[in-house]
């Protein structure tokens, strides 16, 4: 119960005592490169076979000759926009930009780095962590969109050179009862999931004490922590907004 | 000048600081001085605003820090530099953004003015040329120069040191005391040093503090402090033959 006071607390002090919008402005557009395009390559790399397996896999399952090829497209659509893109592109956020976040803050703290902030009249959790907070909730969505897209060209590519289905089917498949509640939905998940790992992840670097040991531990522990708040998230969303 | 009244700091039951008293005068090298553990960066820290005491009072030239309000502290502190132990330089920034970071974030002064003051600080602690290297790029020595020049960069009135002779050669740290001592002297600021260097003691104590179990032992100067008649401290400044040969010639 103290983690989670100290965490609300944490949260509070994101907004007191806030330095001038262009301060901002330079901090939230450097960590837009650190923590967005630096992630492209891995969450591009990581949707494409996510969506090439999907579709082999799915296919491998439907034998049914009463099933239409063209479920195979519908199916690999469903699971990249609801589940696959928000909610696995997040887990391996966490992984990437989760871990940096609590290393980088971990060490700013051993290093008494943040301390000499707080010594000059800089509120440390506004400066460092509020920039990382709103970079986030920017990027992340537009990686999910991506890997989202990525994913299901990954699926077509399967289609075409894994000769499953044919390429025609799959694209029936797609357009098929198409629900576009479903894209809100993941861009929903998305900004909820950006939150937790920053949130989650700045919080375990931030009060990190002690040595290089410690701030490992802050690493991981900012990892396992986001990834099963994704997944509680998860689930609480889905039963809000789809049941 | 800093006045510290009855101050008190525990850490759930083990009591790190017990009625500490002392003023902290300006234009003079203060030195808090004591064994590993006595409580002495607590007190550093507390002075500072990095620790809220117990109880007690902390007063910037008559200004309560402690029971101040938010804007009051912020204005306090941004009358303050420190220079920490490992001097706390931002790894992503090079020394001459080190230096430039408080007017940066807290002036609007133009960038042609802030580059005017950088260098002139930079100049100050002997650090010419180097703005563009990374604090991984230079030595210890070096890094602690750096840290005292981004503390005076915004014309601090009070300067804090933690340590600032900590892992470094001898001949370095009387350099760093020396530094210290000019730029105390010439801006006239109230410097706060915690150490437990005696070389740093002897060069420049000009009012010490001797911290001991959490209590204050002793207060004067370094012409004082080899005649103390304090056990503690005695056993504290004699601790190393050289000192403990310097006594016995000196009586």
């Amino acid at each position: 119960m103290f983690r989670v006071g100290q965490y609300v607390l944490f949260l509070g002090a994101l907004f007191k005592n806030r330095e001038s919008f262009r301060t901002y402005v330079n901090l939230v557009l450097d960590e837009c490169i650190y923590i967005g395009i630096n992630s492209i390559v891995l969450v591009g790399l990581v949707a494409v076979f996510m969506g090439a397996v999907s579709t082999l896999q799915t296919a491998y399952n439907l034998v049914n000759p009463l099933i239409p090829d063209s479920v195979i497209g519908l199916v690999v659509r469903d699971l990249t926009i609801l589940e696959l893109a928000p909610t696995i592109t997040a887990i391996i956020f966490a992984g990437k930009v989760g871990s940096s976040i609590a290393g980088n803050l971990g060490t700013m703290r051993i290093t008494e780095q943040i301390d000499a902030l707080e010594v000059m009249g800089i509120n440390p959790v506004s400066y460092l962590v509020l920039p990382k907070i709103i970079a986030t909730l920017f990027m992340y969505p537009l990686l999910v969109i991506l890997a989202g897209s990525l994913a299901i060209s990954g699926g077509y590519l399967a289609a075409e050179y894994g000769g499953v289905l044919a390429t025609a089917d799959f694209f029936v498949g797609l357009k098929q009862e198409f629900n576009p509640f479903s894209v809100q939905f993941a861009l929903i998940k998305s900004i909820v999931f950006a939150f937790l790992v920053a949130s989650i992840s700045a919080y375990m670097g931030f009060y990190t004490k002690g040595g290089a040991l410690e701030v490992g531990q802050a690493s991981t522990r900012a990892v396992t922590v986001s990834c099963i708040s994704i997944l509680l998230a998860d689930f609480v969303l889905a039963q809000l907004l789809l049941v | 000048m800093i006045e510290i009244k009855n101050l008190y700091k525990s850490f759930d039951d083990k009591k790190v600081l017990q009625d500490i008293n002392g003023t902290f005068m300006q234009g003079k090298t203060n030195l808090i001085i004591g064994a590993s553990g006595s409580g002495k960066s607590v007190l550093l820290k507390n002075t500072v605003g990095l620790l809220k005491p117990d109880s007690g009072q902390i007063l910037y030239n008559g200004r309560s820090f402690v029971d101040a309000d938010r804007d009051t502290k912020t204005e306090i502190r941004r009358e303050i530099g420190m220079l920490f132990q490992g001097g706390a330089l931002f790894d992503s920034k090079n020394v001459e953004q080190n230096v430039k970071f408080p007017l940066d974030v807290l002036t609007k002064m133009p960038e042609d003015e802030k580059m005017d003051r950088v260098n002139f600080c930079l100049k100050r602690v002997s650090l010419e040329n180097t703005n563009k290297r990374m604090p991984s790029e230079i030595s210890g020595g070096m890094q602690k120069r750096v840290g005292i020049a981004r503390a005076i960069v915004n014309n601090s009135k009070y300067l804090f040191c933690d340590e600032p002779n900590s892992g470094l050669d001898p001949q370095t740290s009387i350099q760093i005391d020396r530094l210290l001592q000019e730029i105390t002297d010439e801006y006239q600021i109230t410097t706060v040093i915690v150490t437990h260097d005696m070389n740093s003691v002897m060069e420049i104590g000009e009012y010490i503090i001797f911290i001991c179990n959490s209590r204050k032992l002793w207060e004067g100067d370094n012409k004082d402090i080899i005649h103390s008649g304090v056990k503690e401290l005695d056993d504290f400044v004699f601790a190393n033959n050289m000192m403990r040969k310097f006594r016995e010639v000196s009586f």
